[in-house]
């Protein structure tokens, strides 16, 4: 196999990673709306909890494009 | 055609791109338009009306909106370094915006995104982590260290999480600048690949070809709107972590 074949597998591969984290922010954001409707009054005062727990969930699919770039580009 | 030639950084009127850094590019441009959009918003709504308009109350629900951020996450001492914070937001919310607008139906005019190169959301990380480090130094001095160590734990956990908070540290300022850059990389490859499919279906010329055009053209405008969503929650994220993170070096947990 040469190289370049190798690297759109490898990218492809890499790229699985956002459909992880994909489940994890729609964790966060699912169980956010769950506690949410159960209690509406408490929800407003945990909107920054939620977006910093979004921001760590979506980092890692944000990483997964970030390895797809670098080994698809990769010389 | 290649999806990556729009974040292409070149001189206007043409030119070899050097390593001078006198150089005006597009990316100098589009900063500039985005700057001239932040200075007449933020104009238009400064009057000071008692009874405030329209303009004056949308520029006053964003600096309160920020100032939330800010005084929330920080406490009352928060509004100190509002002034970054702000800056912060609203650059990275109008560079977002600015390029998700559809300029390009205008010949001869190719937007561009500012935030989706990574120098420059990466000097922003740097800058928030710069002050992150000056404040927490100047305030605790060596003790600011301490941040490291969890509290109230046995000796051995310590000593184990400690070098994983170190390096969690570390990572920080990389992934701050990252989030951002990618967000909108993404978006737009995404943009112009699915462009691509409406300009193919286009020139095949077939009932079939018609129909994914239209198909991929509805996706476009859904996925432009997500883009907005997405670049005002980007902005809004790395706003909160920066000031999360001058929390850490504020009140030292």
């Amino acid at each position: 196999m040469d190289l370049a074949s190798a690297q759109v597998i490898g990218a492809g591969l890499a790229a699985i990673g956002a459909g992880a984290a994909a489940a994890g922010v729609g964790a966060v954001f699912g169980n956010f709306l769950q506690g949410a409707l159960r209690n509406p009054a408490a929800a407003a005062g945990q909107t920054t909890v939620l977006y910093i727990g979004f921001a760590a969930a979506e980092l890692l699919g944000l990483m997964a494009f970030a390895v797809a770039m670098i080994i698809l580009y990769a010389r | 055609m290649d999806p990556m030639h729009q974040f292409a950084i070149s001189p206007i009127g043409g030119g070899e791109l050097t390593a001078s850094p006198f150089q005006f590019t597009n990316s100098s441009l589009w900063m500039m338009i985005v700057l001239a959009t932040i200075i007449v918003f933020m104009w238009g709504g400064m009057k000071r009306e008692l009874v405030p308009g329209r303009w004056q109350a949308a520029v006053e629900g964003l600096t309160g909106f920020v100032g939330g951020i800010a005084t929330q996450s920080i406490g009352p001492e928060g509004r100190r370094y509002l002034p970054w914070i702000f800056t912060a937001f609203v650059f990275i919310l109008f560079s977002n915006w600015i390029g998700a607008m559809p300029f390009g139906i205008v010949p001869g005019a190719h937007p561009f995104t500012v935030t989706s190169q990574f120098t420059v959301t990466g000097v922003m990380s740097i800058l928030s982590f710069a002050i992150v480090l000056a404040v927490g130094f100047w305030k605790h001095g060596l003790h600011f260290l301490s941040l490291f160590v969890p509290k109230g734990a046995p000796l051995a956990v310590k000593a184990f999480v400690a070098p994983i908070e170190f390096v969690s540290f570390l990572v920080r300022p990389f992934s701050l600048g990252l989030r951002p850059f990618v967000a909108m990389f993404a978006g737009h490859v995404l943009l112009e690949v699915f462009g691509n499919f409406v300009v193919q279906g286009l020139n095949a010329g077939t009932a079939l070809g018609w129909f994914i055009s239209a198909l991929c053209f509805v996706f476009i405008i859904f996925v432009n709107g997500l883009e907005l969503l997405v670049g005002g929650i980007q902005a809004y994220v790395f706003a909160l972590l920066t000031a999360l993170y001058i929390n850490d070096a504020v009140n030292l947990h």
